[in-house]
Order: C-alpha cells, then structure tokens, then sequence
C-alpha cells in the first residue's frame, strides 16, 4: 500500500515491502547501445509508480522486454513470484499484467463495443469448432453486459457503435484503458497516457487511474508532464540512457541532484514550489 | 475447360494392335527444369538373359524405339558414356531396367530421367570441384540479381516480385541482338551492352511510371507487393507472346570445349562469369562505399528520413538504385542465358534463389545479396553430390526457411526495433 | 464474330465445376488474405496436397472417401508446415517463403525421386469411379436449359461443387461473426493490440491457414475428380495468382466476395479468350499474332487486371473503401 512507501529509502534498486513485480539484471541493446540495463527494481503492491526520464531513456522498451514484445538480451523479472523471461506477450497479459501503448491501437474497423468484448477471457466462442457449431450465445450476452459496465465507467456507452477509428485522440485512450480492464489484470502498465489528449481529458484519465489503484490493482505508468506525476505517483522511477537513476516518492524526486541533471533542471525545479 | 480435355493424359500408350509385333521405345528428355529438352545421340541396348537382342540410337527429337522379337522380360540399359555434355542420369541407379515385361503386340514405353548435370564416371573429388565451380558460377548470378532486389527494398520499402523478369528481359534483348533472325546479329559481347542498358531504361521507367507515384499516394505495402506480382505476371506472359515457348539459345560461347585448369576441367565461360561478376560486384561495393552517390544509397537505406532531413535527394537516390539494380539483373540474364537457355520464365524460376540469397544475407544489403548469392549458389550445387538434380532447388528453400527461423534479418541485417 | 456463341461458352465456364472449385478455393484464400492478412502466396500448394492426397490414397489401394479425408487432412498438414516457422514473421517474408514452398513442393512431386508415390509427371488417373457412381444423372446425356448444355457427369461434378461452395459461404459466414471471428479481424487490424489482451495471436493465424488450406484442398480435389487426373503440371503458380485476382476482384475480407469474383473472373477470361481466338481466327490481327499468342493474351491481361484493381479499386466489388485492408496505408 501506498503508506508502506514512506519508509523506503529513495535509492535505485531499493528493495519494497510487498512488491508485485521484481526485475533482475535486464538488458536490452541495439547495435551496441544499450537501451536497457537495469540492475534491479521492485515495483510496490496496488500503488501508483511512474517511470519518467528523457526522451531515449528506454522507458518505451523497458515495457516492451517486460511484456513480452521485445526480447530481452538477458535478466528475468518475476510477477508474483512467477518468472516471465521468454513468456510470449500473450501470455503475460493471461497472468494478469497488460500494458497499454503509446501510439494508441484501437481496432480502428472494429466498433467500440467489440474492441472492449475482444479483450474478454475464456471466451468459448473464441475456439473455432465452438464458433461454427454455436453454443457461445450465452457467453457472449454475459460478455456484451460487461463490456457495457465498463464502457460506462469511463463515460463511452453512448457510442458503443461506433468504429474505433472515428475517436478522438482522448477516446481512444479511455478505450485502450477499458479494453485492458476486461482483462482483469493485476499490473497495468500504461505508456503515456496522456498524450495527446485535450486537457479537458486528462483530468478524468487522472481520476480513473486513481480509481485503479483504489480497486487494488498496481499501476505503472510513463508520462512526460511533470504536474500529473507530482499529483498522482505514490512513487517515482526515473531511467536516464537504460538505467534507474534514482527512486522515490514525488517530494525525494523533486529534490534529487542526479534527476534535475537528468532534465537539465527547469520543469522539475519549478514543479517542486 | 476445353484444355483440360487436351491436358488429359491418357494412360501409357497401348495400342491393341493385330499383328504380334513388339517394341520398347521411349523419349529421352531431361526433365529436372520446366522446359523438357529432348537428347539425342545416345544409344539404348535391349538384351534377353545377357544376350542382345537391339539396340537403337535416340533420335533429336529424344524418341528411341527397339523391336523385339516376342513378348518377355527383358533388360534395358542406357549407355551413360553417350550421354552429352552436361547431361546426366538424375539416379545413376536406374540406367539399367531389368525385367521389363512386354506383351504381344505392346509397344513397351520406358522411361529414363536425365536431368542437366555433370556426367558421372569421373572421380568423386573432381566431381566434386566441377560443382564448386558450377556453384560459384551460378552465385555470381545470383549475386548479381540479388544486389539490385536488396537495394530497392533498402530505400523503398518494396520486395520488388517482378525482379525476376529483369534478368529475363536482360537474356531475351541480348538474344534478340545477338540471334534472333529479325535481329542484327552482332557478337554476344557487343548485344550485351544495349541489352543490360535497355534492361536498366525499364527499371528506371517502371521506377517513374510505377512505384514513385504509388509511393506518393502512400499506398501501403501488402498493396504494392500484390501489385509487383500482378506486373511480373504481366511482363513474363509479354515475354511470352513475344519469345515464344520454346526455350531459345545463344550462338556465341554456348557449346565449349573444357580446358584444364589446376587440374580440373573448366569450360571457359564458366571463369569468365565468375570472374566478371566479382569484378562487377567489387565494384558496386566500391560504389557504395566510396562514392558520394554510393554513400548516399546507404544512408537512404539505412534511414530514409534521416537521410531527407540531411539534404538528400531521396527520389534521385531510389532512381540510382533502380537503375543500377536493372544494369546488374540484366547482365545476370545475360549470363544465365550463356549457361542455360533464354525462355520466357527463366527469371521467375531463379526468384526463388534469389529471395533465398537476399534473405541469407539480409534484406536491404548490399553485400548481404553478394554473401547471399554466393553462398545459394553452391549450396544448390554442391548439394546434387549428394541429391538428385531434380531436388536441388529445395536446398535453398530450406536455407531460406532455416534463416527465417534462426535470424530473420539475415547474416549482414540489424534487428528492427519494435515500437 | 460469333457473339452468341463465345457468350454462351463464357457462361459455361462461369459456372462449372472449375468455376466452383476456383470459388472454394478463393473463400479459403480469402480468410487467410481478406480476413486474417496473411500473405500467402503458395495457396496452390494446398490444392494440390489435397488432390494428390485423395489420388495417392486410391492408387495406394484405399478407398475414394478415405482418400478424401487424407486429402484434407494432407492440406492441414501443409497449413501447419508452411505456418509454424514463417507466422511470425512480417507479411513480405511470408510472401516469400509460402511462393517459394509451393514451387518446390510442385518440383517435388514433379521429380522421378518422388515417382513412386506420385507418378511423377506422368500423375495419376482413374481414382474417382465411387464418385461417379453415386451421379443421379445420366452421365451420357446432355443437360440443357437453352443454349447451355452441360453433359450428365459434369452436371454432377457441378451440383457437388456449388453445394460445397454454398456449405463454405456458411462455415465462413458463422465464423466471422462469432466471437472467433472477431479475433481474427482484430489481429488484422493489429497484432499487438490483441496479444496485448492475451489472445494467442499466432495459433489464430495458424488456425486461419490451415482452415483456408483446407478448403483449397477439397477444391483441388474437386479439380481431380472432374478430369479423374492429377499431375503436377495442372497446379503452377498461375492458379495462385488467378485466386488472389478472384478474391480481391470480388472484395477481400466479405463472405460472398470470392464466389462472385470467381463467377466474373471465368466469365472474362473465357469471353476475352473466346474473343482472341476468333478475331485471330477471322484475320483481324493479321500475322503479328498466331493463334497461341492469341491465347497467352489473356494472361497478361490478367496481370495488368490485378494491378489496376490494386490502385483503382482495391476494395472489389463488394468490400467498402474505408474497410479496405490493402489501399492506402502507410
């Protein structure tokens, strides 16, 4: 929980008291750079931690090797104890970590409704012999009622219909987000949430990821806009060309020598007062 | 429809006929390329418990026939010493058919399979040294080919299918040059110039016409993929209107005596492609790597926008690839058609190796298509030591298979970033 | 010029059997391409698996319908081998590797070293008489409904076609719109998305080529059954090329578009054949074309057809622009 953070020495690689996900010697490089190279890092149970650092920081394939889409040059990292190197990406989703991308992928030619239903699991009509032979109907209503709840909760029932790819920037968002939720996940890893979206937005997209936490589940997420991490981080990870530089919670960050140099300083100082 | 009542093929000939009379006949051809190409010249004996009962001589069209006295089991063998040069039994094993049964009256069709290849009745190591050379020669083909379809796909994205059929249109120009009788009848050497140039002006033209404004309307690639197949589809028929179905051949350098070399016998024109294509292709590597325009081809393939943004003109530069890819096919075609025949097909049926090389070396690289195509080559060669001729194109697609499963981005790529 | 006749000839062959069997074909090669994607461009690979597994079983001594479930079973099998190692991969590369497969496997089969199971090229004849016993009609009678006729056993080849292609429409239809199917378009739509949710993305597409290898294999089979004959020769590269102009004419991605694209994709080819064989015939040409190049003349414009839809009108007949898979994206 939030509070147990308080007493965590801010230094990278700190170990937490009830983590979710630990990483181990992660490594990641592209023709001889290297992108990722985390030691070590442990990520708190049901908080909010955001992972912020400069642009070319790896925090974009620091989901990716975590999730399954890229592969890792070497490390493992465990959710829950159970190891996920060389897990498929599909997989890690299944066990209940499920991340979100920056370039949000809405099914553009699939309707709102279907994107968020797709995400459902164990869905019988999902196997092809079931599929031609029916016996899903049942499944598939109690599916529809689901999505619908959750379509709700993020204020879209109004335009179940319609195709993915009429959305606005921010809608999509909020789709991507409860498309992921059918899922159930445990860890939600969200790249850049924010961006994009009209400031009107991203007040709401605050309070549903407060609302995430809130329901028990663990929340990672990269932004770039110092004011949302400052409001809303239970804790910060900040990566600098692969590495963790530094870690603790919003007031440790605003302080630490190593990030303002990260940054070249202004945003972070100012953000601080 | 109505083909397939032409297409239907009738079970072996047996004509009941009246009178007792019986032969064995058969049609020599080698069969392990698309087009059938009847031997002749070879002799066939047909004898009864050791004892000779006839013999015959395959005729030009391949057709051989043996009377025989009555119906029985007789043995039939082929005479592998008059086999010509570079025909060779596809399994050595089965040049001599015991019992064969005949009726009365049946006239007994056999067969014996010869494919193009080195005859046997040499030592192992020089057979062996013949399909290295072989293999070398047919790598400098590829290479050639594959450099020019791994540089369009650098700086533009496009697995260009219809590739093939430069090398096609490169042979068939340098054999209208050169022999065909509404042609001038200059020397190869001398057609070969306007061909590969002619060759390189379709390239460019196709570049213009085609891809740049499909390009410019940002046309996806699925889209010009199927678009690049439907072209080669449509020139290779072209080609086929205009050429003609029959295989066709060179004058100059086609038949040659072999001389000995290090001790192995190497047919001249063997050496001289090698050879010139590694002087060819040393030179594009010194062009791409020391000339500005070489220099500029690199940067567009390794970052396009990169690239723009760095005062590139990326437009002139795909036009140099094209270009060059077009020159380099074309003399491929030329060359092939030196070692094989000129058919209307011959480019589409080496895309296969040439995808194969392309993609052992790593799609979008230069050198990767040389390394590729080298390697290809005899790896297809050297594997008919172990396997029939008629197989050894499957040598390269499993090459091609393996590497897509081992290291998709080929010996010389660098692995995409995802994301 | 006989109008009539080169009409009536067109129509015929609008609605065989070869027209049936390039219309299952196409559905097949439809939900790999339209629906899930997927490059492949060995689809005759399939076919022939399945015509060569049927005549191989008979000539081997077993049963016609067993042969028709080894045929089957023999197109599913070619699915897996061909999908396993290139699934993952980018859609150039499948390209690549399921053209390349579908040569060698024709070469293969073509090969004296393959000779005693498969002939050769010599193939198989004879192994469909248990299907032509169950014929209803009189196999030596012509059938006519005015000018069409069509002889009693080709009927029958006929009637079992269409109404496996009536039977595929439905399988198709009951899977795009079930859950299953909603998977498949997603993976279209974008791979990542939908592993990101958990689906197994690359067993879907493995699924999606061996179903449509499997109704390419039934429809090769049909091919064998109406000539009682297989060989190599009867399956090039071509036939791949003719059903991708057939799927994406009708509509890439829609449940009747390969159906109709087969039905008008034999229609033209016939009556443009049809009419270069007798504008040769009556001298129109003159001695720039002989009668064969008459008949290679449809082939290129196949080709230029498949071009010009790709730029102009890539969705088909019965796909919408905005749903269209394969025009302009970046």
């Amino acid at each position: 929980m939030t509070a147990d953070l308080q007493s965590v020495e801010p230094q990278p690689g700190v170990a937490k008291p009830d983590p979710v996900l630990v990483v181990n010697a992660l490594t990641r490089s592209f023709g001889g750079l290297a992108a990722v190279n985390v030691e070590h890092l442990e990520f708190q149970r049901k908080t909010i931690t955001s992972l912020i650092g400069p642009n070319g920081a790896g925090k974009t394939t620091f989901f990716n090797l975590l999730t399954g889409f890229d592969d890792a040059d070497s490390g493992d990292w465990h959710l829950n104890g159970s190891g996920l190197a060389g897990v498929p990406a599909f997989r890690v989703a299944r066990q209940g970590m499920v991340r979100t991308f920056q370039l949000t992928k809405s099914l553009s030619r699939l309707t709102v409704l279907e994107n968020v239903m797709l995400a459902s699991p164990d869905h019988s009509g999902e196997r092809a012999l079931r599929a031609v032979f029916g016996g899903w109907g049942a499944k598939e209503r109690a599916v529809e009622a689901q999505a619908l709840t959750q379509l709700e909760r993020f204020g879209m029932a109004h335009m179940v219909d319609e195709f993915a790819g009429s959305l606005s920037g921010g809608q999509r968002k909020l789709l991507e987000m409860a498309r992921a939720l059918m899922v159930d996940p445990e860890v939600v890893m969200l790249d850049e949430p924010m961006a994009g979206v009209n400031p009107a937005l991203t007040q709401a997209i605050l309070e549903h990821i407060k609302s995430l936490r809130d329901e028990g589940r663990t929340v990672i997420f990269v932004e770039h806009d110092m004011d949302v991490i400052q409001e809303i981080s239970d804790w910060i990870v900040v990566l600098a060309e692969g590495r963790v530089i530094a870690e603790g919670t919003p007031d440790d960050i605003a302080t630490n020598e190593k990030v303002i140099e990260a940054y070249l300083g202004a945003e972070f100082g100012r953000a601080a007062e | 429809m109505m083909f397939a009542t032409l297409l239907l093929t009738a079970a072996p000939a047996q004509a009941q006929e009246e009178d007792t009379a019986s032969t064995i006949r058969g049609t020599l051809e080698t069969i392990d390329n698309e087009s059938r190409v009847p031997i002749g010249g070879v002799t066939i004996t047909v004898s009864l418990d050791g004892v000779e009962v006839g013999t015959a001589v395959s005729g030009p069209d391949g057709d051989w026939e043996v009377q025989i006295p009555a119906a029985g089991s007789y043995d039939v063998e082929l005479d592998v010493t008059t086999l010509p040069e570079g025909v060779s039994p596809t399994d050595p094993d089965r040049m001599a058919l015991p019992d064969v049964a005949v009726r009365d009256g049946q006239n007994k069709s056999v067969r014996f399979n010869l494919g193009s290849g080195i005859s046997s009745g040499i030592s192992d190591l020089d057979r062996f040294l013949d399909l290295v050379v072989l293999g070398l020669k047919l790598g400098a083909i590829i290479a050639l080919a594959a450099v020019g379809l791994s540089i369009v796909f650098g700086v533009t994205g496009l697995v260009n299918f219809a590739h093939g059929e430069f090398v096609t249109f490169g042979a068939v120009l340098a054999f209208f040059f050169h022999t065909a009788d509404s042609g001038p009848g200059w020397g190869l050497i001398a057609a070969a110039i306007p061909a590969v140039l002619l060759t390189a002006l379709f390239a460019g033209t196709q570049e213009l016409t085609l891809w740049r404004p499909l390009r410019r309307r940002r046309t996806g690639s699925i889209a010009m993929l199927v678009i690049s197949i439907g072209l080669s589809f449509a020139v290779r028929n072209v080609i086929l209107i205009v050429l003609g179905g029959e295989p066709e051949s060179y004058e100059d350098f086609v038949i040659q005596e072999p001389t000995s070399i290090l001790g192995i016998d190497v047919v001249p024109k063997n050496l001289v492609i090698i050879g010139a294509s590694v002087v060819i292709l040393g030179g594009v590597g010194l062009f791409l790597r020391y000339t500005q325009a070489g220099i500029a081809v690199r940067a567009v393939a390794d970052n396009k926008d990169l690239a723009e943004s760095s005062g590139i003109d990326v437009n002139r530069v795909i036009m140099v690839a094209w270009l060059m890819g077009g020159v380099l096919a074309g003399l491929s075609g030329v060359f092939l058609g030196v070692s094989e025949k000129v058919e209307w097909n011959m480019g589409f049926r080496i895309l296969l190796l040439i995808f194969a090389a392309v993609v052992l070396g790593g799609l979008g690289t230069a050198f990767g298509a040389m390394l590729g195509g080298f390697v290809i080559g005899l790896s297809v060669e050297v594997s008919t030591f172990w396997i029939t001729t008629e197989l050894k194109n499957g040598v390269a697609l499993a090459i091609l298979v393996a590497m897509l499963l081992w290291r998709p981005q080929g010996l010389l790529g660098t692995r995409e970033r995802i994301g | 010029m006989d109008w009539a006749n080169i009409f009536t000839d067109a129509t015929v062959a609008a609605v065989g059997p070869v027209a049936a069997a390039y219309a299952l074909s196409a559905i097949g090669l439809n939900l790999q391409f339209g629906y899930a994607g997927l490059l492949n461009f060995g689809h005759v690979a399939f076919m022939m698996a399945g015509a060569y597994g049927l005549a191989i079983t008979v000539d081997a001594g077993g049963s016609f319908w067993l042969g028709l479930v080894v045929g089957v079973a023999a197109a599913m099998a070619l699915g897996m081998l061909m999908g396993g190692p290139t699934l993952r991969l980018r859609a150039d590369y499948l390209a690549i590797v399921t053209i390349s497969a579908a040569e060698i496997l024709r070469l293969l089969v073509r090969s004296s070293w393959a000779e005693p199971a498969t002939n050769s090229v010599f193939g198989i004849q004879q192994f469909a008489d248990p299907f032509f016993d169950l014929n209803p009609f009189d196999p030596t009678r012509r059938y006519a409904i005015g000018d069409f006729a069509f002889q009693g056993r080709v009927l029958w080849v006929m009637v079992v076609g269409w109404a496996l292609v009536g039977a595929a429409v439905l399988l198709l239809h009951r899977l795009i719109r079930s859950p299953w199917g909603r998977m498949v378009r997603a993976v279209r739509e974008d791979e990542d998305a939908t592993a990101a949710v958990g689906k197994n993305t690359f067993f879907l597409k493995l699924q999606t080529l061996m179903i449509g290898g499997a109704l390419a294999g039934i429809a090769g089979m049909i091919l064998a059954v109406e000539k009682q004959s297989v060989s190599p020769d009867a399956f090039q590269p071509r036939l791949t090329f003719f059903l991708y102009v057939i799927v994406i004419l009708g509509g890439a991605g829609t449940v009747w578009g390969p159906v109709f694209g087969a039905i008008v994709f034999q229609f033209l080819l016939f009556f443009f054949d049809g009419f270069m064989q007798s504008a040769e015939a009556e001298g129109w040409f003159g001695n720039a074309i002989d009668a064969t190049d008459a008949q290679q003349f449809k082939l290129v414009l196949v080709g230029i057809g498949l071009m010009t839809l790709m730029i102009l009108r890539p969705q088909g007949f019965f796909g919408r622009r905005d749903e269209q898979l394969i025009g302009d994206t970046t």
